[in-house]
């Protein structure tokens, strides 16, 4: 065999060893604690903050106005959905201030006409006719429409 | 308005009817694009330097070795535009550390690794051997090492090692063409594969982008060879130009004929996605589909190579005509990569709602970083040619 050829193989051969080596000194210890992937992670996972409390946490100051709107159309809804994530607030509530949505484009987003939306689940209304001028909660509580 | 309700309102006002949340964002923008255009070229450059090495296509032979360079240099940045878009470069690596052959994309690792260092490399260097071990003695500095290096200390070459040579790049070639094969068909695979979407979900998806790939390389290659001969003032051998026009006639009827089948077996089954189709191609996809890909990009250049096989004007304007069907082409399939992978993205799987795209100038995910990518090959390409200029090699006959 060629001097050329001899040294290619070693080269080849020294490319496999040193691929192998690298998978060996690389590979996360935790993989395949449980399956394939890094043990690990899970726990990095679970580690992340939560940013939605969920509607319990707002029912310990704001309990009125959760079962004014548990009892009207919105009770599916959960307080979030409308003033966002809320996990700041509820460690500051004076210093953070959740959002108030109040105009009738964040409404619309909802209550506007789409066709593929079902009728009977979300009521609909054309909101470029129906009384353009005021906003929608000078008439309907959001909290109890 | 809160900012965390910013970002939201803007993305539901870019959609129309019913969509699920987690699809009103593409996912997969245009460096997911751009990654089976350039892996569709290097498959494509390779195949058409097979055609003469393998098939023994004696005049495609001036362009070789620049579609082997061609190849080598979009493959070294095949993997960029997926790493960029996942954005942890320092985790990429460990899809080949631990692969699972139930994923599609760490086996691509593996067959990346196979087409570009058992193949591509090993052709290149077997095809230089004999010029590195010349240039070594010839040259100085910079390239002196360069040289010295990749001969691996060996300056045999005397006939019967260059005979072998000759015959061990023969074989890695024929090893490398159903590599190629393997190569771009998988990345058809990968959307074919896909059954929850109908626009990607057909079993002709890695037929049909391999073909398109041939297309592509072998346009790729007909334009570079069109402008390397220009800069270097030489004059273009017309036979070969003809030959590569020939084969990229040929290879696009064919890419054609697949793609229409597919679409008239589509359209003939007219299952329950039809009409979401129907609708994302008269709309949404109408202009990069209809008159970019379909248009501009394949009945055009059809059209003019076809008109070329029967009347042939004189050289200067088929060098013209070849050059501007070579740009065509690679922007026709570069929306035909395009409509599959941001096509596939823009209707609900509900087949009751769309969502729309629009490409940002800046960011990750943007225009300016996706030309980045696309010309980056093109500087590879313009150092290897200069590091390695075919047109000094020593004639060696296959």
């Amino acid at each position: 065999m060629p001097l050329h050829l001899k040294r290619l193989l070693m080269l080849g051969v020294l490319i496999v060893l040193l691929f192998l080596l690298l998978k060996h000194l690389l590979t996360p210890v935790s993989f395949g604690q449980f399956g394939h992937y890094r043990g690990k992670a899970i726990d990095e996972i679970a580690a992340h903050q939560v940013k939605f409390v969920g509607n319990k946490a707002c029912v310990s100051c704001h309990d009125t106005i959760v079962t004014m709107k548990n009892e009207g159309y919105h009770s599916d809804l959960s307080c979030e959905g409308c003033h966002g994530a809320a996990y700041l607030h509820v460690d500051h509530p004076k210093l953070e201030k959740l959002f108030k949505p109040d105009s009738r484009e964040f409404c619309g987003k909802c209550h506007s006409i789409n066709k593929a939306r079902p009728e009977k689940a979300v009521t609909q209304q054309n909101i470029k006719d129906h009384h353009p001028e005021d906003k929608c909660i000078k008439c309907h509580n959001p909290h109890q429409p | 308005m809160n900012p965390e309700f910013e970002h939201l309102y803007q993305a539901l006002s870019k959609v129309d009817g019913f969509i699920y949340p987690n699809e009103i964002e593409l996912s997969w923008s245009v460096l997911i694009v751009l990654y089976p255009f350039i892996t569709g070229l290097v498959a494509g450059a390779f195949i058409l330097a097979s055609l003469e090495r393998v098939f023994n296509v004696k005049s495609l032979k001036p362009t070789y070795v620049i579609a082997l360079l061609t190849a080598f240099s979009f493959m070294l940045v095949a993997t960029m535009p997926l790493v960029f878009h996942l954005g942890q470069p320092f985790r990429a690596w460990e899809i080949m550390i631990t692969p699972h052959l139930t994923s599609a994309m760490a086996i691509f690792g593996f067959v990346y690794l196979w087409y570009l260092m058992v193949v591509l490399l090993l052709e290149i260097w077997f095809d230089y051997r004999v010029d590195l071990v010349i240039w070594s003695k010839t040259a100085t500095g910079f390239k002196r090492i360069v040289y010295k290096a990749l001969s691996l200390g060996s300056d045999d070459i005397s006939p019967k090692s260059v005979k072998l040579d000759d015959k061990l790049g023969y074989i890695v070639t024929v090893i490398g063409i159903p590599s190629a094969f393997l190569l771009h068909g998988y990345v058809g695979f990968i959307f074919g594969s896909i059954k929850a979407n109908p626009w990607w979900s057909t079993v002709m998806m890695p037929i049909i982008f391999l073909f398109s790939a041939m297309v592509s390389g072998i346009a790729l290659v007909m334009v570079l060879f069109i402008v390397i001969n220009y800069l270097r003032k030489q004059k273009i051998d017309m036979l070969c130009l003809d030959t590569i026009a020939k084969y990229l006639f040929y290879i696009i009827i064919i890419d054609f004929t697949m793609e229409s089948l597919d679409q008239i077996h589509r359209f003939y089954e007219a299952e329950e996605s039809f009409e979401i189709i129907s609708l994302l191609i008269s709309g949404h996809l109408n202009f990069t589909l209809l008159i970019m890909q379909i248009g501009v990009g394949m009945m055009l250049p059809l059209g003019t190579l076809g008109v070329l096989q029967f009347y042939k004007p004189a050289a200067h304007i088929r060098k013209a005509i070849y050059f501007v069907v070579g740009i065509l082409v690679l922007i026709g399939i570069f929306f035909m990569r395009w409509n599959v992978v941001i096509g596939g993205q823009l209707f609900s799987k509900s087949f009751l709602g769309f969502t729309s795209f629009k490409l940002s100038l800046i960011g990750s995910e943007g225009f300016l970083m996706a030309s980045i990518w696309l010309v980056v090959p093109f500087f590879i390409l313009t150092f290897l040619l200069w590091l390695f200029p075919p047109w000094k090699k020593t004639p060696v006959d296959h």
